[in-house]
């Protein structure tokens, strides 16, 4: 087990936090505020790092259990991830009717303490009582005034590419990243904003009610004081479009990836869940999915297995046939991996009923032709090369940690493997425990897994916490 | 400049105006290709078995002779040259037991210090792209060109390693610098039979059907190489695609050079266009890369 | 059609053979079929490159010495280029070939007086070269 690493915020001339340090600024743009947080002692604070679905359980288990969270997450808004999802395998709950209930009460927790637009700066103190300066991101709108009123964002008279819907949809420069976003308070997109770039516009300004958007706003920091850490924060899509030209490298319109199909397949996304195709807006009738796609190639790409790309292609082509009833569905794989509870269930089921065609087989190259996408490929189990003029070609992309992993990993003292996951304690026995006492590792930061090894993950993280600090609160009164 | 030049048996005869062309550019381009004295074919493959060293004695030979000549860059025109050379030349610097088999064999002491280079690859990284455009003086705008690598100019990508396999950009650049409009086409890096048109001239016929329709699909007026093998079955096949399609129409498969060479001011009388099957002149006239 | 599998097979000593000249382990290979889903031969061949080197793992010397994929592959390296695991086909395809060439079949697999006069005129020297590489006896 490594030292934590010692807490320098005095020394740092780069920081502005000299005269702070120690004591928690709330900074004018921070959404709610730290008393409650300080009304108890520091062995019962934790800090969630990563407001996904495995964050978002961990911080109310632990809030439950009575003590105080505060949860970081780097986005204007908690939900991560599965807030992005369609419906999920292997019941096709809808996904945001099974976590925005769990993200409004994350959100109105008595004990938990949101701090969005934040990221980790630095790490101080030791197990059991942590410094973390935390770094207060730009939001161009002061979050104590603003209502949520939601005036400015249909106002708002520029349009751009929307992140959250995986440039599937478009959104205005001041937005919240989804609808029933927690916190529901906007924030300016500096790149996009007509006023912030070029100085002309100012509309939400004008139309806000309570004078809340500061164009002039700064960035801040504020120090943390918790007994233990939580990290969870996720995963992101590998970067298949510059890595795999031969997948035409994000250029043919109709070749996208499943997280991005999610966004058709939601009936809350860009299209309002009609199935469309994104260079003509027709219905595709003949649908390609490849499976490991940048997953399982350690020659050129990613050595792992991604985990969750069978189940979710498998439910892709099931919800593309609710959709399209006279569609053909074609779904490349290598091996169909539905370890789950109910996977196998699923999957056979897909199959039977909705006569999907598994090729066993790779596909070397997609290319654009007479308004098709040719998929070039092979069914190993014929012994034939195949060639299929598909209308959408859906890639299940390896999934990877999300960006930044590598230098949370270096503040917190953490390592992580060749892919950047973090590497845990031991995988078997103590999967969620780290190389640091206190610091404690969930959900798919640490390796893929599927929403219910996460949420499984939080819950696991926020009780080795709990373990943790009543270690910590015998020990004082031991030494006592 | 002056770079060590290994030309190859084809570019002697049969290729000449692969090697014409790109002589003449060189010396328009401030650059020399001085021809290695008494060189040997190359072998034209790379022998892709462990035991069978004897067809790396060849271009061991060629390589130890340019280092012996105090060149340290090698440059070839021909894919095939530039692919066994270049392999060869990585076996020399990775692999001790059969480098030392190998040159203890033609009695030469030879470590891998040569750096074998395609004619582009001059022209990217020591001429300069921008510099050649300022050299056109006659750009060939408005002409579209379908860029074909085929396989042994990017593969294997590890010892070759020339340029982006999937996605590679330097001929592309190629043709922006001379004024032209390159086509980006899905078969630019597939294979056009190679070998095999010796053998299973079928393979040759079918893969060099796709890729030209592939061109042509694409908006292509003419199709370029740098090797002569892909040139032979590109254009000699044609006639035969024609017999199982009548719908094919032919295309035009010239050597980079024989482009680079109009860019530059050489007359076409002077490029050999005469040897090829399928005439690009036409085209070539009615696109203005040829003025009369 | 049955197929028996044994040790003897799998062990045998003709893929240990082309595992040594190829200089390739097939059991890399975990029958993805990427390599087959890219090559240019396949029309022509009878098994795909994926399945020679199933037939390898599973040792059965005899349907792979016999089959005609290895003649018709035209060393593109695209196999190679695009496996997950760095398998190179084109080795295993050349060892094939090779092993024929020299133990069983130790001919001459072209004929320069098949070619028409106008065809050697025009066919470079590289096409001749490599074919005679390819498909003579070393």
């Amino acid at each position: 087990m490594g030292d934590v690493v010692e807490l320098k915020t005095d020394e740092t001339a780069d920081v502005p936090v000299a005269e702070e340090a120690g004591e928690p600024v709330a900074a004018a743009c921070s959404f709610g505020d730290f008393e409650d947080f300080e009304s108890v002692p520091v062995d019962r604070r934790v800090m969630v790092i990563g407001g996904g679905i495995c964050g978002i359980t961990a911080a109310i288990d632990l809030g439950n259990a009575g003590y105080q969270v505060v949860l970081v997450e780097r986005l204007p808004s908690i939900g991560g991830r599965m807030l992005q999802l369609s419906e999920t395998f292997p019941t096709l709950d809808c996904a945001q009717c099974t976590l925005t209930p769990r993200t409004v009460e994350t959100g109105q927790h008595p004990n938990v303490t949101l701090k969005t637009c934040c990221e980790i700066e630095k790490l101080g103190g030791e197990p059991g009582d942590f410094k973390v300066l935390v770094r207060q991101k730009v939001t161009y709108v002061d979050w104590n005034k603003c209502t949520g009123c939601g005036t400015c964002v249909q106002k708002c008279p520029t349009k751009s590419v929307a992140m959250f819907e995986r440039d599937a949809g478009l959104m205005p420069a001041i937005y919240t990243l989804s609808p029933q976003a927690v916190p529901n308070k906007p924030v300016i997109d500096a790149d996009r904003c007509r006023y912030l770039t070029k100085g002309k516009c100012g509309v939400c300004a004008k139309v806000c009610p309570v004078g809340a958007i500061d164009y002039e706003q700064k960035e801040s920091f504020f120090e943390v004081n918790v007994g233990a850490i939580i990290v969870a924060t996720g995963f992101d899509v590998y970067d298949w479009k510059t890595k795999m030209p031969e997948l035409g490298g994000g250029n043919i319109p109709d070749v996208i990836d499943g997280l991005t199909f999610e966004r058709y397949l939601s009936a809350s996304g860009p299209t309002a869940g009609a199935m469309v195709r994104r260079s003509d807006g027709t219905e595709p009738k003949e649908i390609v999915f490849i499976q490991c796609v940048g997953s399982r190639n350690p020659e050129l790409h990613k050595s792992y297995c991604s985990r969750v790309c069978c189940m979710y292609t498998a439910k892709h082509a099931r919800l593309y046939k609710h959709k399209v009833h006279d569609g053909q569905v074609y779904i490349f794989y290598i091996d169909i991996r539905s370890t789950g509870k109910g996977y196998e269930q699923f999957i056979q089921q897909s199959v039977s009923e909705e006569g999907m065609i598994y090729v066993r087989g790779r596909v070397a190259k997609l290319y654009e032709e007479n308004n098709k996408v040719i998929v070039k490929g092979a069914d190993t189990l014929t012994g034939r090369q195949i060639e299929i003029a598909a209308d959408l070609v859906v890639v299940a992309a390896a999934l990877v940690p999300n960006e930044g992993a590598r230098e949370l990993a270096e503040k917190l003292g953490l390592t992580c493997n060749k892919d950047g996951f973090f590497v845990e304690e031991d995988y078997k026995i103590s999967p969620v425990d780290t190389g640091q006492r206190g610091i404690y590792i969930a959900g798919c930061c640490q390796g893929i897994k599927d929403i219910a090894d996460t949420a499984a993950q939080g819950s696991a993280a926020a009780s080795k916490v709990q373990v943790f600090l009543s270690a910590i609160r015998r020990q004082k009164q031991d030494a006592v | 400049m002056k770079y060590p030049y290994f030309p190859g048996c084809t570019l002697y005869t049969k290729a000449k105006k692969l090697d014409d062309a790109g002589r003449e550019c060189s010396r328009r381009l401030g650059f020399e290709l001085d021809e290695l004295p008494d060189w040997t074919c190359c072998g034209a493959t790379f022998p892709l078995v462990n035991d069978y060293h004897i067809a790396m004695s060849g271009p061991t030979r060629i390589l130890a002779d340019t280092k012996d000549q105090g060149g340290n860059k090698l440059v070839t025109l021909c894919s095939v040259c530039f692919n066994v050379l270049k392999r060869t030349n990585h076996v020399m610097r990775t692999d001790e037991e059969r480098r030392a088999k190998i040159t203890d064999f033609i009695e030469r002491d030879y470590h891998g210090e040569t750096e074998v280079m395609h004619y582009l690859q001059v022209l990217r990284d020591d001429i300069g792209f921008d510099q050649l455009k300022e050299k056109v003086v006659k750009p060939l705008e408005g002409l579209k060109v379908a860029c074909y690598y085929g396989c042994l100019l990017l593969r294997p990508v590890k010892e070759i390693g020339l340029d982006v396999m999937e996605n590679p950009t330097i001929f592309e650049d190629f043709v922006r610098a001379l004024g032209a409009e390159p086509v980006e086409f899905p078969f630019k890096i597939e294979c056009c039979g190679a070998f095999q048109t010796v053998h299973s001239m079928e393979v040759a016929t079918r893969c060099s059907r796709d890729i030209l329709n592939s061109a042509k699909n694409n908006g292509a007026d003419v199709v370029i190489t740098t090797c002569p093998l892909c040139q032979f079955n590109l254009d000699d096949r044609q006639p035969e695609i024609q017999k199982s399609d009548a719908n094919f129409t032919t295309i035009p498969v010239v050597y980079f050079t024989q482009l680079l060479a109009l860019a530059l001011g050489i007359s076409p009388a002077d490029l050999g266009f005469e040897r090829n099957l399928v005439d690009p002149l036409p085209v070539l006239q009615a696109k203005g890369a040829i003025s009369d | 059609m049955k197929t028996v599998v044994s040790r003897d097979q799998v062990q045998g000593d003709f893929v240990k053979k082309v595992a040594e000249i190829s200089g390739e382990n097939f059991f890399n290979c975990y029958q993805c079929g990427n390599c087959s889903a890219g090559c240019p031969s396949v029309n022509e061949m009878d098994l795909l490159p994926s399945q020679v080197v199933r037939y390898l793992q599973l040792g059965l010397a005899e349907e792979v010495r016999n089959c005609k994929s290895m003649w018709v592959c035209a060393a593109c390296m695209m196999c190679q280029a695009r496996c997950p695991k760095g398998v190179d086909i084109s080795k295993i395809m050349e060892a094939l070939r090779v092993l024929q060439l020299r133990e069983v079949d130790a001919k001459a697999h072209i004929d320069v007086t098949d070619f028409s006069e106008d065809y050697l005129e025009r066919a470079p020297q590289i096409a001749m070269i490599s074919g005679y590489r390819k498909f003579l006896p070393l």
